[in-house]
């Protein structure tokens, strides 16, 4: 009797590990997403190291330079050159950091203004939960795009203002699904119990309650990411997003659009980038929920 | 006397007017005491429980006459103060072990968690205590199992583990809301073996809620029987099985399922169903379900001395019940 008990422990724990491997492993579009999100990472941690050239410097010679597979394309330039005669993979990789730091920088910022007002608003009811749902209406409400180009064009583009700016409008979806969460989460016992045992609210919100959210969370970020990452774009294609040396990829497609009859690469490459990693944002997301939800996938 | 409880009224605001969950309930439990507070569904006996905690949800009033614990005011305590006596001088064990704890965190977290938040000790103290209450509610391997979530656990366990949990910090008094309804027959005579012995041996006052008539026959030391938001009959356990005065009391007892019962014949049960508590009652409230209703009772009945500490609100306790309650034990 002993024997068998002492056993199962790490019998089950291996049935346990088989059981969650395919679980995540099996979900292609999660494999897929994270393997598009893990290359941009790793594109955008090692630019310098990588990037054939600098990316800032302009070398009139090699103007519009087609990239290595059309006809007079050279190693020298991958994929060709700007009509400045800035190295494009270069600039493509050093973009990857711009995209990513406004897509994280974003999500954190709108999670945590989202998240703050969604518990709040779920956890204590009533009065509260007025004015927050009034908040999120609110900005519903508002147009962001509009009201980004606004603020670039008063503060001034950078990007810090940019992602603050983007921060400030794409809170709604954190705070409409913490919210419901949180009014679902007071009414189980173990809140209350947490109650029962003294806590304090602050201590029921970051035992009892956030830890509950984190995937949820987690899901509402990717989506804004990849929300984010597309803003910045279309911001900067507008000519308000991030100022014109940084190669952003909304930029760079912006400078492109000049020479889209002769020299159309200058904007299918960086749109492509674009579409991949927004792309893969979205499908890291869509795994994420579908195999944190405890019903699965189809 | 650890818990003195003198006229609480609870009144929840609701769409169709005021409820009134709690009308003028007074109770006491001393240290070492079983209090059970019986009663059918939506009597107001979880509410009473809930505001002795101070959990009644915002909304809902709250107002007692006197409301003491060891000595101090609860009435005028600050939050701070009622939440430094929850779950260090008074706990509570939940109805339902499978959402009594936290899916996400183990279960020794859980348990140190409390014992760390009031006594401030190091996390080590807080261990022993826990391995130690695991294996005094009759855990094996408890270290072990500390390194385990709550759904590693059967729910006998885990009601085990939130008894263990309301001990961490050693109360005075625990309050519990049907512990075991949740748990199949043969698991709810085990704990309820071990919250009597640990009752006893620890010297807590107990307040248990619960409408199962055989479960308070076994552990209750003092029966306190509500209906519709009032106390009906209040009475030491043995003096209430032997003697009820009340006729709900009476018909609550007549209606225990008897093995000895004749097949196929239905089981005796009280007729008409509980009052809405949207209006407030003049009168008794059993009335209309009473076999000895009469035009006296339509004025405010009060709680009479029956018998040595034995009170009821009827205003005719002597009366004998007519045939068809001839079945009445």
């Amino acid at each position: 009797m002993t024997d068998i008990v002492a056993s199962t422990p790490p019998a089950q724990d291996r049935a346990a590990r088989r059981m969650r491997r395919p679980r995540w492993m099996g979900h292609a579009g999660l494999i897929i997403g994270l393997a598009i999100l893990l290359t941009c990472l790793l594109m955008a941690l090692f630019a310098p190291l990588v990037a054939p050239h600098d990316p800032y410097a302009q070398d009139l010679l090699s103007r519009f330079a087609p990239p290595v597979w059309h006809e007079g394309g050279s190693w020298n330039h991958v994929l060709g050159a700007d009509h400045l005669g800035r190295d494009y993979l270069s600039r493509l990789l050093y973009g990857a950091q711009i995209s990513l730091i406004i897509g994280i920088g974003t999500a954190i910022v709108s999670g945590i203004i989202g998240t703050t007002i969604g518990i709040a608003a779920g956890y204590f009811g009533g009065k509260v939960d007025s004015i927050a749902m009034f908040f999120i209406t609110a900005r519903l409400a508002m147009p962001v795009i509009l009201i980004a180009l606004a603020v670039v064009a008063l503060f001034g583009s950078s990007l810090t203002v940019v992602m603050l700016t983007l921060g400030l409008l794409l809170w709604d979806r954190f705070a409409l699904v913490t919210r419901a969460s949180t009014i679902q989460l007071r009414s189980q016992e173990f809140v209350t119990a947490a109650q029962i045992q003294g806590a304090s609210t602050l201590q029921i919100v970051r035992h009892e309650i956030l830890p509950n959210l984190l995937n949820n969370l987690l899901i509402v970020a990717t989506l804004e990411m990849a929300q984010a990452i597309v803003l910045e774009a279309a911001l900067s294609f507008l000519g308000l997003g991030v100022p014109a040396p940084l190669p952003s990829w909304g930029l760079m497609i912006s400078e492109g659009k000049a020479s889209i009859l002769f020299e159309p690469w200058l904007i299918t490459i960086p749109g492509i980038a674009l579409f991949l990693l927004v792309l893969g944002t979205n499908l890291l997301g869509d795994g994420l929920r579908d195999i944190t939800t405890p019903q699965g996938r189809n | 006397m650890l818990l003195n409880v003198q006229n609480l009224n609870v009144m929840i605001p609701t769409q169709g007017g005021p409820l009134h969950a709690v009308q003028d309930v007074s109770f006491s439990v001393s240290k070492g005491e079983t209090l059970c507070i019986v009663g059918e569904s939506g009597c107001g006996k979880s509410v009473t429980a809930l505001s002795l905690l101070g959990l009644l949800p915002k909304s809902a009033k709250r107002s007692a006459s006197r409301m003491t614990f060891d000595g101090q005011d609860m009435i005028t305590m600050s939050d701070k103060q009622i939440r430094a006596l929850r779950g260090n001088r008074l706990s509570m064990i939940f109805q339902e072990p499978m959402t009594a704890l936290n899916p996400l965190h183990t279960l020794g977290r859980q348990l140190t968690d409390v014992y760390m938040a009031h006594r401030r000790g190091n996390r080590e103290a807080a261990r022993q205590r826990a391995v130690y209450l695991l294996e005094r509610v009759g855990i094996a391997k408890a270290a072990e199992r500390l390194g385990q979530y709550p759904h590693e656990l059967s729910g006998g366990l885990r009601q085990r583990v939130v008894i263990a949990m309301a001990l961490m910090c050693e109360p005075e008094l625990i309050v519990a809301d049907e512990p075991t309804t949740a748990l199949d027959v043969t698991i709810q005579a085990e704990l309820l073996r071990l919250l009597a012995e640990l009752q006893k041996s620890m010297g807590l006052g107990m307040i248990m809620i619960t409408h199962d008539l055989g479960l308070v026959s076994r552990i209750a030391d003092r029966v306190v029987v509500m209906y519709a938001g009032q106390v009906i009959e209040n009475a030491l356990a043995k003096e209430l099985f032997e003697n009820p005065k009340h006729p709900y009391t009476r018909a609550l007892l007549g209606s225990v399922p008897d093995p000895s019962h004749p097949r196929m014949q239905p089981l005796p049960s009280i007729p008409g169903t509980v009052p809405s508590l949207v209006q407030k009652m003049e009168g008794c409230h059993f009335r209309d379900r009473c076999a000895f209703a009469s035009e006296e009772c339509r004025v405010p009945i009060p709680l009479v001395g029956v018998g040595a500490e034995h009170v009821a609100r009827c205003i005719k306790t002597g009366a004998q019940a007519p045939n068809a309650r001839s079945t009445a034990p």
